[in-house]
């Protein structure tokens, strides 16, 4: 049986979202809620207030070794980013490779913080639909030395907006305590909930992983406070995509690299030039060398919203790029893309035509985020 | 006297005689969500009924409309460059899409009058 036959997983927030009167779509294997109220409201509901987004798809795994420096020093083995130097309740996002260097997923790594898990223990988080295939690159690399467990049974929701860390503050301390890509454990209404400062939308918010037991009471608590709104998927997809972040299997896939990505952030400095990582030789020689195509932003002259697989094409309308995510931002106001292009045409303002519908669209390459992101520097609210 | 009929696609033609005016339903407008743009095609241009016409696109997708009887376009609806939300907020009055002349008014007796298309989209 394929996945497709598969009757799609339903989230502990399913009778919630139905009741709110999502609209329900199949993603991932997920059924999740495409939208409320409407897409363009909760995307601009999230930039100005706060909203609740069900990211239950999501795989949270939790690795255990024997102490913390073992089990990050052999995390590094895999991971591109520096981890050995990650603080109690620090955050770093990095990818998995292949020996190409092609880009297997992105996902963020968390250190516990301080006592809260026994000495070895590290907490990641991956892509819905790589789940499976990354804890099994994992257990194949690592599993002599290091545990890993996938959590079906933890939910896992994202606050995010301006007045997130306000309505939070109301229920618990970790606002106070927590900076951009930090993270703890924290008791709201008796239910143990790991909050991390970090999310998807380029506004500061905050991702709640909690027992699917507990997982519908939490949003409940969220929704009390009457700034919180629900929002779907399809505002995820426009606050993200304003925020300049890619999207794993649009924007970047096995066959992409993190240089060609533009996404060097994803590893450590010193490691871009020491390597000892899966995937180091091939990386190593694409920064050396430049990449060949780079992702870039993109904005254009109509409203015409130019979409993912749409061409990008030079003089002679020969196809010299693609288009990888594409939409009309709500709060850009116009239409922004993310695509790849050779390196000679990825400098900003760099004049772009990309084909919709077999007619010519005007733009040029542009910087991203296409909206400022307003991430918590600092603790506090 | 007008009368709207729709399509089973949820376009609408509203006709008196041969003068047609042709838009998306407000069922159509739901579904599709927030409008930010809308693809119309030059006056003076000839469909027969099936062809593609127009194109209107959410911030989540870009759907076809497709025409709902052979007609030329007479007027297209250029408010919608500047506000193409009024196809959500009125679709079936100021958010219409184009008006054209029928080439045979007889085809609308095969699309589904108010009662039918009420039916339809139940």
């Amino acid at each position: 049986m394929s996945d497709s036959d598969k009757a799609p997983i339903k989230t502990a927030l399913f009778d919630l979202h139905v009741s709110q009167g999502g609209r329900m779509v199949d993603f991932a294997g997920y059924s999740l809620p495409v939208q409320f109220e409407g897409l363009m409201a909760e995307h601009q509901h999230t930039r100005e207030v706060a909203s609740l987004f069900d990211v239950s798809h999501m795989g949270q795994i939790t690795v255990s070794g024997n102490d913390d420096l073992s089990t990050l020093s052999a995390l590094e083995t895999l991971f591109p980013a520096n981890l050995k130097n990650l603080k109690p309740g620090g955050m770093r996002y990095t990818v998995l490779l292949n020996e190409n260097g092609g880009i297997e997923d992105d996902l963020i790594v968390t250190r516990p913080a301080e006592g809260q898990a026994p000495n070895g223990t590290v907490f990641i988080v991956v892509n819905a639909a790589r789940k499976d295939h990354d804890l099994a690159i994992m257990q194949a690399a690592l599993g002599t030395q290091l545990d890993f467990k996938l959590h079906q049974e933890k939910s896992l929701l994202a606050l995010q907006g301006p007045k997130a860390a306000t309505v939070l503050a109301n229920l618990c301390d970790a606002p106070h305590q927590l900076s951009f890509m930090q993270s703890m454990p924290a008791n709201i209404a008796g239910m143990n909930v790991q909050i991390s400062r970090c999310g998807y939308t380029g506004e500061d918010g905050f991702e709640l992983s909690v027992a699917n037991a507990e997982a519908a009471k939490l949003a409940q608590i969220l929704y009390e406070d009457k700034m919180v709104k629900p929002a779907g998927l399809g505002a995820r997809d426009s606050l993200r995509l304003e925020a300049g972040l890619c999207l794993y299997g649009h924007d970047m896939n096995d066959e992409i690299d993190p240089v060609s990505a533009n996404i060097l952030f994803a590893i450590g400095k010193q490691r871009r030039t020491d390597g000892g990582f899966v995937g180091d030789r091939a990386v190593l020689k694409s920064i050396e060398r430049g990449a060949e195509n780079l992702r870039v932003g993109m904005v254009f002259d109509s409203r015409m919203p130019v979409r993912e697989g749409a061409q990008i094409v030079d003089d002679q309308g020969q196809q010299v790029g693609t288009i990888t995510s594409g939409t009309f931002g709500p709060t850009f106001g116009g239409p922004i893309a993310m695509g790849y292009v050779p390196a000679d045409m990825a400098a900003i303002d760099t004049p772009i035509t990309a084909l919709v519908r077999a007619k010519p669209v005007t733009g040029r390459v542009a910087p991203m985020p296409f909206v400022p992101q307003n991430y918590a520097r600092k603790p506090g609210i | 006297m007008s009368k709207t009929v729709y399509t089973e696609d949820h376009e609408y033609i509203s006709a008196q005689e041969s003068a047609a005016t042709i838009g998306i339903s407000n069922y159509a407008q739901e579904q599709l969500g927030d409008i930010v743009y809308v693809e119309l095609p030059q006056v003076g241009t000839s469909f027969k009924k099936g062809d593609e016409i127009a194109v209107v696109e959410s911030v989540k997708a870009a759907s076809e409309i497709y025409a709902p009887a052979d007609f030329t376009v007479t007027e297209i609806n250029s408010a919608l460059e500047a506000d193409p939300a009024q196809v959500n907020t009125d679709a079936m009055g100021a958010g219409w899409l184009m008006k054209g002349t029928l080439a045979n008014p007889a085809q609308l007796d095969e699309l589904m009058d108010e009662t039918a298309y009420a039916a339809h989209i139940a």
